[in-house]
């Protein structure tokens, strides 16, 4: 039950010198290709009781004396593989900044304030047809030192586990419509169009609770198991 | 004209930022919202086998440690199993006491990350070779694209290191000794040092798993 070779070209390389801080932290060999053994198609299972009952809904989860100020959205969709079958049962984390785009973060110092009712990070299970979904504010964009003037564009981080250490994800989910998204050097070192598309969630009305909150639809694609009947043996009996 | 192959494709990768901390560990960035958080503990009281610590730091291309990179570790137990549904060998037994995965982040002042953990057991790889004991690692920070992949082997298990798999795949003898942790047994529990170079001279081996 090994992945399939992971597609490079749809995934951004290490050195990428738009984005100044990959130059010295990018490696200089070539990655050593390792088929799977067990101790890349295995990986950590959670359970719903390691999670709180308030850890998908940012809105409320660090609320002291009222909600967070911005504006009320739903995230939602599905976490699949790339044999298009759901990823149940799995590990789904995301952060973020806070509507004027400052992170509760003591090393973030952009003078945009922090809110006292909003901490900015949640968590979730996939359920049994890797549906997931959590409530929050839409981020700001802020400015971060890359060149002299670069603003990222609104984003929210994710992190996702699968079910083999080899499919452990982290990325950035964007915003249907946001301008500053073609100017992005971080978005752009994903090499390929249709795969930065891929990150730029839609408006989606269907899933919008009326009078209340706007949802966006963000899908998670992990790699995909083979399945063949000629399978590879990972291990002896 | 063919028909269509189906597959959807992956998502892309992103850097984790120099904000992971809240997602992940939030507590490092300065706050407590959750009621469990995930730690760099992997082992309690009832775990089975040798408690270690691991330690070490993650160098960049100028010798500069990283102070804001995510660690995470993925093991078997002391039997050399996995506790994982796909893991069906024979031998051993999964340990209800050990999950085998922990999450850390180099200190913001030392720049030094720390596991507490047990010494896993041998594992059985691909075509009935055993793999040496070793814990895989998965690094991410600001300016790192897609996480990097790589092993940590132990060095006083030289005879089954030299009879690795993996570690033979690499065909620079010499730089298999990125991957092999000293220990240093000093103190009450033996420490494993284990640094990570992201570029340049003894440049880590990073796999494409």
């Amino acid at each position: 039950m090994e992945f399939y070779q992971r597609d490079r070209t749809l995934q951004p390389a290490g050195y990428t010198p738009i984005y100044k801080t990959s130059v010295a932290r990018s490696p200089r060999q070539s990655l050593l290709s390792l088929q799977g053994s067990l101790s890349e198609v295995t990986g950590p299972v959670f359970g719903q009781n390691e999670l709180g009952p308030l850890d998908n809904d940012l809105i409320r989860n660090y609320a002291k004396d009222c909600d967070p100020i911005g504006e009320r959205i739903i995230v939602h969709g599905r976490v699949l593989d790339e044999n298009n079958r759901p990823v149940p049962n799995t590990l789904v984390e995301f952060w973020q900044a806070n509507a004027g785009g400052r992170y509760r973060h003591k090393k973030d110092t952009y003078l945009a304030p922090i809110d006292p009712n909003f901490g900015g990070c949640g968590r979730a299970l996939t359920d049994e047809n890797g549906y997931y979904f959590f409530r929050t504010i839409k981020p700001g964009p802020y400015p971060w030192r890359n060149y002299v003037n670069s603003w990222r564009p609104a984003h929210i981080h994710f992190s996702v586990f699968g079910s083999g250490f080899a499919q452990r994800l982290i990325t950035q989910m964007y915003f249907e419509g946001d301008p500053l998204i073609k100017e992005c050097p971080i978005v752009h070192v994903i090499p390929d169009e249709d795969a930065i598309n891929r990150l730029i969630a839609p408006i989606d009305l269907n899933g919008s609770v009326p009078l209340d909150t706007i949802a966006y639809k963000f899908d998670i694609v992990l790699r995909g198991r083979r399945s063949t009947l000629f399978e590879n043996r990972l291990e002896g009996n | 004209m063919v028909q269509n192959l189906d597959y959807l494709k992956e998502t892309a990768s992103q850097t984790a930022g120099p904000y992971v901390h809240i997602g992940l560990i939030p507590k490092q960035a300065g706050f407590d919202i959750f009621e469990n958080n995930f730690t760099n503990i992997l082992a309690d009281e009832n775990t089975r086998g040798e408690r270690i610590i691991i330690e070490g730091r993650v160098i960049d291309g100028t010798g500069t440690p990283l102070r804001d990179a995510l660690l995470e570790i993925w093991q078997a137990n002391a039997d050399g199993r996995y506790n994982h549904e796909l893991d069906r060998q024979k031998s051993g037994k999964v340990d209800d006491d050990f999950r085998g995965w922990g999450r850390t982040g180099t200190d913001f002042d030392t720049a030094v990350y720390r596991f507490e953990t047990i010494k896993p057991g041998v594992v059985s790889g691909r075509n009935n070779r055993d793999m040496a004991p070793h814990i895989n690692f998965w690094i991410v920070a600001r300016g790192i694209n897609i996480g990097l992949n790589t092993r940590m082997y132990f060095a006083d298990e030289a005879d089954k290191n030299a009879n690795d798999p993996v570690l033979n795949l690499i065909e620079q003898h010499e730089r298999r000794k990125t991957l092999i942790a000293s220990r240093d047994d000093s103190g009450p529990v033996p420490v494993y040092r284990f640094d990570i170079v992201l570029q340049g001279e003894n440049e880590t081996v990073f796999f494409d798993i």
